[in-house]
């Protein structure tokens, strides 16, 4: 209950109607463009990544509009390649990857560390504006006549097609060091800026989980940008590296695409899953069970995360003998999901669990994420692997991993620390609507994906046989839901902008350090630094925060 | 019930290797089912005993456990480790190919399927094996990759350029099985499809003699226009008059038609015969000289077939203008008659 959660706050929360705050000090648009605070940097972070997910997510609706017929139907089948490459292509690179550790990452973590701001302020401004060159880029490549390579770039279709492929792949080239940036400074911020008596035990799981997803962000992005950069010039130059007409070898190609790509996904879940370790110890009232088997967890999954990018290439003649590594090699990473799995269910035993907004999305990325990894194991398994590689049942996969979990987590971050970032309650009422609607249409756009996927529907096909149209149908139908459930969602949390200041400093009785400043903080964070004398989810001997 | 399951999510099985696929798939979908129902069993019922009462709920100080935190450590990965050695052990078996297995030589290309058999005859998006015996295929494609897929064998490989892949199979289900392309290569990679057709031995060698029945019964231009669709056609050339990689085929028959190098020539019969067997020789202005030939895998009747259908779509069909090719180019290839 809302009204039970603000009746908590905290003793310091009575300074949050006081006007000096990060937001309205300094003013004007110039002290917004030029800032080096954090916060800013994660709002004006948070509402890029929000925008390119209504760019990607219109794509989306018009990728499923187009398939409720086989062919035929809103576009041409070249105008349909391309739309479903950029929805690929934004949702990733614009949305998913700096989603959460951009925008919450920048905002809470160094909040969570009690810290005054990040340790490279000036380098972190500028990770936003690469972002935005990158964007920028992006959108050109999109208005220049697109491409149709698929996210994924493939040679030798990707060096041989039409299309602003090399603009696009620069700007994604462009993207990468912004990644880099962001990454850079997490790991010094989490090494140098820790306050008082906040040992490495001591950390939020949230904080540990940033810090390992940091740790892919600086060593995998950096093989991406050279492999985009090597892909640019065999376009440009013909220089023969991918390409089998000047000499090259395709599959490496995908070999160096993985490298990356693989270790991406990490950085794309590992945050969601550190959302979500926060989200569920406060809204159980209770200590997160297994608090170093989640951090080390994290940690490991970062680093064994590097070693099983050819599970993506098992019938792409790479040798029986690498295959079989891989496969053994992403079974061991399935482990440690698993674990924080039933370490997040633990968590709940014997809580006194609250079901605000934040808290219904981490349930929905408790049963979605469950369904998610359980389907990756038949894609980890060889030769149930090689029926369903490529098929609809990947698409599926991927989607209830990175929709059902990272977005999931996405918006329990969202839902939880909007009060904080703004100083505003949204209307508990309508983000249970939006979260149902969110929750039912997902299932019924994506389960139905599996079941074609399974039974033989290839992915990117314009065309399809007649025995997939059913199931095309009640997908296309699911996503008309999910598209009505974030539109509910920006409305209510426009709305709740435009209202006057009214959240507490600590409205869900949370222990975080973040919490303990004013909604929203002050420039500096705190007015006093911070001590730091217990463990980050003290919930039972802090009696719900008090 | 395992039976019943299998008929819901995958298609027929094809093969004895599909049975050994779906033996370990159908053992995934019940041990992930469980894992699934112990997850959302133990949510749904924590969140209704443990509902929070009022503002002053306490809780116990619980941080860890770690016969628990073992058990579901060691559990899942003993499981795992299960489901790794068997999926291995059957992708071994599907790696390689018996010894005596019928070689069949697979090239790919946008957006069609070109097979050669042992006896040097070929076909295009059609595969003919027989019933019973193991069949390799040897791939190789021509352009970007493609990917062979047959779901109701539960078998697929990626056909690279430069390279040579395999894939073998041994068809215990007769009748027409699909194949799919599954490396997304562009406009047509949604069509481009196959079939295979499984047969007894007699029928089988019948085919590879004969060319079998296929449109014996058809009227040519109805045969052809049967070609038209399975045979990769219809990817490139519409008959509705738009655009498409390769010219439309509403209209050109019996029209002049302009050729790069500043040459034109008359779409006569012998003109589209050109065209399809030697396709560098005649490019058309304003196209990609792409087409692949079709020489030595089309039938004479099969060739005649096409050419009436092609015919069929032009308002001159049938009735060749006079005059040569030289004089009426000045008319231009839209020009009315």
């Amino acid at each position: 209950m809302p009204e039970d959660a603000i009746a908590t706050q905290t003793g310091e929360g009575a300074a949050n109607s006081g006007p000096a705050n990060y937001l309205n000090e300094p003013r004007g648009l110039w002290s917004w463009l030029t800032t080096v605070d954090h916060k800013r940097i994660g709002v004006m972070y948070l509402f890029s990544v929000l925008f390119a997910f209504l760019l990607g997510g219109i794509f989306a609706i018009l990728i499923r509009v187009q398939l409720l017929h086989s062919g035929g139907g809103i576009m041409k089948p070249e105008t349909y390649n391309k739309i479903f490459t950029l929805h690929g292509v934004v949702m990733i690179f614009l949305f998913i990857i700096p989603s959460i550790p951009a925008a919450f990452g920048n905002f809470v973590l160094p909040l969570m560390l009690g810290a005054k701001d990040v340790a490279f302020p000036r380098l972190n401004l500028a990770s936003y504006y690469i972002y935005v060159v990158g964007a920028l880029l992006g959108i050109a490549a999109m208005v220049t006549g697109g491409l149709d390579t698929g996210w994924t770039l493939y040679t030798p279709y990707s060096t041989s097609t039409n299309g602003s492929v090399s603009l696009m792949t620069l700007a994604a080239f462009i993207l990468g060091f912004s990644s880099i940036f962001t990454g850079i400074n997490f790991i010094a911020t989490v090494h140098k800026l820790r306050a008082p008596g906040m040992t490495w035990f001591r950390m939020p799981l949230f904080v540990w989980g940033i810090y390992s997803t940091a740790i892919i962000q600086i060593l995998a992005t950096p093989v991406l940008g050279i492999t985009l950069l090597l892909l640019i010039m065999e376009r440009m130059f013909h220089i023969g590296i991918f390409d089998p007409k000047l000499g090259g070898d395709p599959v490496l190609f995908q070999h160096f695409f993985w490298f990356y790509s693989h270790p991406a996904v990490y950085i794309m879940i590992l945050p969601g899953m550190a959302i979500i370790s926060e989200v569920i110890p406060a809204f159980s009232r209770k200590n997160i069970f297994g608090y170093k088997a989640i951090a080390y967890s994290s940690v490991a999954i970062a680093l064994v995360s590097f070693l099983v990018w050819g599970h993506h290439m098992f019938v792409s003649g790479q040798s029986q003998f690498a295959s079989a590594i891989f496969s053994f090699l992403t079974f061991l990473v399935a482990i440690p999901s698993g674990v924080k799995m039933f370490n997040w269910l633990a968590t709940m035993y014997k809580g006194s669990i609250s079901l605000e907004a934040p808290m219904l999305f981490a349930i929905s990325f408790l049963l979605l994420f469950a369904i998610g990894g359980l389907t990756g194991l038949f894609l980890g398994a060889l030769s149930v692997d090689v029926h369903l590689h490529d098929t609809y049942f990947v698409v599926a996969h991927f989607h209830f991993v990175m929709m059902g979990g990272t977005v999931m987590a996405f918006l329990a971050g969202l839902h939880y620390w909007w009060p904080k970032m703004f100083g505003r309650m949204y209307s508990e009422r309508w983000a249970r609507v939006a979260a149902a609607l969110v929750f039912v249409g997902f299932n019924v756009t994506f389960l139905s994906q599996f079941l074609m996927g399974s039974q033989g529907m290839p992915r990117r096909y314009y065309n399809y046989l007649p025995q997939y149209h059913p199931m095309h149908v009640v997908s296309t139908i699911g996503s008309w839901f999910l598209g009505v459930g974030f539109l509910v969602m920006a409305g209510y949390l426009a709305v709740s902008l435009r209202k006057k200041m009214d959240a507490p400093a600590n409205p869900w009785g949370a222990t975080g350090l973040e919490w303990q400043t004013s909604s929203p903080p002050p420039t500096h964070n705190f007015e006093q630094v911070p001590v730091v004398t217990h463990g980050p989810y003290e919930y039972s001997l802090m009696g719900a925060g008090k | 019930m395992n039976s019943w399951l299998r008929s819901l999510i995958v298609p027929i099985e094809g093969t004895a290797h599909a049975a050994a696929v779906d033996r370990l798939y159908v053992f995934l979908i019940w041990l992930t089912a469980f894992f699934f129902v112990l997850v959302a069993g133990l949510l749904t019922y924590f969140v209704i005993r443990y509902r929070r009462r009022g503002p002053d709920d306490r809780t116990p100080r619980i941080t860890h456990h770690h016969g628990l935190e073992f058990a579901w450590t060691a559990i899942p990965l003993a499981l795992v480790m299960v489901v790794f050695f068997w999926g291995f052990r059957l992708f071994m078996d599907a790696a390689v190919a018996p010894g005596d297995a019928l070689e069949i030589q697979v090239l790919a290309r946008k957006w069609v399927w070109q097979f050669e058999y042992p006896n040097g005859v070929r076909s295009v998006n059609e595969l003919h094996v027989p019933l019973g015996k193991p069949v390799k295929l040897i791939m190789t494609s021509d352009d970007v990759i493609h990917s062979f897929f047959v779901p109701t064998f539960r078998i697929k490989q990626d056909v690279v350029p430069n390279t040579y892949t395999q894939l073998w199979f041994e068809a215990t289900e007769p009748g027409v099985h699909i194949v799919e392309c599954t490396q997304y290569c562009g406009k047509g990679h949604s069509t481009m499809l196959a079939k295979i057709f499984v047969d007894d031995e007699k029928k089988y060698n019948d085919w590879l003699e004969n060319g079998g029945d296929e449109g014996k019964s058809m009227p040519l231009a109805a045969f052809g226009a049967m070609l038209y669709a399975n045979r990769g056609c219809h990817t490139c050339h519409s008959v509705d008059g738009t655009r498409g990689d390769g010219p439309t085929f509403k209209n050109v028959f019996g029209r002049p038609v302009r050729l790069i190098g500043g040459r034109s020539a008359m779409a006569d019969e012998n003109y589209l015969r050109t065209c399809m067997m030697t396709p560098q020789v005649n490019v058309v202005l304003g196209f990609e000289p792409i087409m692949p030939t079709f020489q030595g895998m089309l039938r004479e009747r099969e060739i005649q077939a096409l050419i009436a259908f092609i015919k069929a779509q032009s308002d001159l069909g049938g009735v060749p203008p006079a005059g040569s090719a030289a004089s009426s180019a000045a008319r231009g290839p839209s020009g009315k008659p």
